[in-house]
């Protein structure tokens, strides 16, 4: 069984064609890094994923199933919103919303529940964190939060969107590193978007390179070159790469730190 | 003092704005965690619409507002996401209510000496009829509450998680949004159309200064509002200065105590400060 496998799958949003016709299969426990420019799909893949979004054609399996809403395997860590930075409620509290809540009814979490709380913010090492309210964390404590919410449940696939936006780099690589610890304590295979793919290149297995509407999925030494990252920004691209580090530049300036906005 | 206690007009006041500020207490500090206070704000409005038009055709005013705001909040439940942050939007849906009630009441002028009670409250007029009215429409929104409380605050808080983990996002908003209808009828009953924001907003607003966790400050809303709705009533008995005034008084003053308060309780910056937590992106 494959984490994911999808086959001729083709997505439109508002009758723009995001992904045409991508085929490709994840081994379970892997990391991926989802790159790619702005636009390129990265959220929506991940959308299309959990159900939110119907492909056009193409089948898509998730965990040897068919994509299912609701999906209780599926962890998902959605962009933070300007809300989470300015919010007064304490973490805890923050976490303990997504126990349980799909299910109508009082938000009074069971003992169960409570473990399972503890447990993913204990696997994060948020313990300190969640007592203090969320507009007083700093990004990178914060994401700490945010991925202990994407953890209830034990989800065995986690896709996290943009985890790094709006971090420094200390904090993003603190990030990486502990995402890339709950996913080998879980077995979840893990799918990171990302706008610069260096402070994951310690923790990545592959990477999935998204532009112009296909997908190219394979480890980073195949993937970003300047043929394959020509292809697929549809400019001429040139990869250099130094000892630790990868710039990709388009022209004079670097591609994949171009201004960056919420992709479709 | 404790004679006020004699007067049945008394005894009803107390009553009703206990009923009320227990339910806005609720209702209302959700209201200020989904950041859709000025949207409750509005809905009141629909709710003079609603109660001069019932007039002019002879139903029931609170039948009449209650029919006309439940129907607004399950509208604006239903726009949803879109209704975001649109303020420009809501304020025209409150400035047409407005508009409306105004000329509900050129074609009846009869019902224009009520209009006072109607826009600022009138406490101290609540018949025994309207008490049950006021429990009743009290306790079935709490059972609502209490039934959609869980996925709502997964909602407010995560919408897209929530939604990614089955969660409808519009059918919670929109009963949601039915029960902040009714409630804040209940509460125009109380302070009137125009102050509905002391008892459905302030309240929630200065229990979320106060404290960061969920239940307390559920609880805190709802002392507050019950503290505003009876000592409002007690320095209204004592003075002889409308009800309406000393409940948004106290509102408003506990309001910035909450804040000052809550800049002592959180003084403490991030433990790691990396100065990129406020602004989202570079």
């Amino acid at each position: 069984m494959n984490a994911l496998s999808l086959h001729d799958v083709r997505v439109a949003l508002g009758g723009r064609p995001i992904l045409s016709d991508v085929s490709l299969e994840v081994g379970v426990g892997q990391f991926i890094g989802v790159l790619g420019p702005n636009g390129a799909g990265k959220s929506t893949l991940m959308r299309t994923l959990l159900g939110l979004i119907r492909p056009a054609r193409g089948s898509l399996r998730v965990l040897g199933a068919p994509v299912k809403r609701g999906n209780p395997a599926v962890g998902y860590m959605p962009q933070t919103r300007a809300q989470d930075t300015s919010s007064r409620l304490r973490g805890y509290d923050f976490v303990a919303c997504a126990a349980g809540g799909n299910r109508w009814g009082s938000p009074w979490a069971g003992p169960a529940a409570r473990r399972e709380i503890d447990w993913a913010i204990g696997l994060v090492e948020a313990g300190d964190l969640a007592r203090r309210p969320l507009s007083e964390l700093s990004g990178g404590e914060r994401q700490r939060l945010l991925l202990a919410q994407a953890l209830i449940g034990r989800p065995r696939l986690l896709l996290l969107d943009e985890p790094l936006a709006g971090l420094d780099p200390r904090h993003q690589q603190s990030v990486v590193d502990l995402v890339a610890h709950v996913g080998r304590e879980l077995g979840a295979t893990v799918l990171f978007s990302a706008h610069d793919v260096n402070p994951l290149l310690n923790a990545l297995d592959q990477v999935l390179y998204l532009g112009r509407g296909q997908a190219v999925l394979g480890p980073v030494k195949d993937v970003i070159t300047g043929p394959v990252l020509s292809r697929l920004y549809g400019v001429a691209i040139d990869v250099v790469r130094l000892p630790g580090r990868i710039f990709v530049m388009a022209g004079n300036s670097p591609a994949e730190e171009a201004d960056h906005v919420h992709d479709a | 003092m404790f004679t006020m206690l004699d007067y049945d007009f008394m005894r009803h006041a107390f009553v009703a704005g206990g009923i009320v500020a227990v339910l806005a207490g609720v209702a209302g500090y959700f209201l200020v965690l989904r950041g859709q206070a000025f949207a409750g704000h509005a809905l009141s409005h629909v709710g003079f619409a609603g109660a001069t038009g019932a007039a002019l055709l002879g139903v029931s005013p609170m039948a009449g507002m209650l029919g006309l705001m439940v129907l607004g909040g399950v509208a604006m439940g239903a726009l949803g996401q879109r209704l975001r942050g649109s303020d420009i939007a809501i304020g025209a849906i409150l400035a047409l209510s407005l508009g409306l009630g105004v000329l509900f009441l050129h074609f009846f002028t009869a019902y224009a000496s009520r209009v006072t009670a109607l826009l600022f409250g009138n406490v101290l007029g609540v018949d025994a009829g309207m008490l049950w009215t006021l429990a009743i429409s009290g306790i079935l929104c709490l059972i609502v509450l209490a039934a959609i409380s869980r996925p709502l605050i997964f909602a407010t808080l995560q919408p897209e998680m929530a939604e990614a983990k089955g969660v409808s996002l519009r059918l919670v908003g929109i009963l949601y949004l039915a029960v902040v209808a009714v409630a804040t009828a209940a509460c125009i009953q109380i302070v009137g159309v125009l102050l509905v924001f002391t008892l459905m907003v302030c309240p929630g607003a200065a229990a979320q200064r106060v404290t960061c966790r969920l239940g307390r400050g559920v609880a805190l809303s709802v002392v507050l509002a019950l503290a505003q709705a009876w000592l409002g009533i007690v320095l209204a008995y004592a003075t002889d200065w409308p009800v309406s005034f000393w409940i948004s008084a106290l509102s408003v003053g506990t309001y910035l105590a909450a804040i000052v308060l809550g800049k002592r309780l959180f003084r403490r910056g991030p433990l790691e400060p990396d100065g990129a937590g406020h602004s989202h992106n570079h």
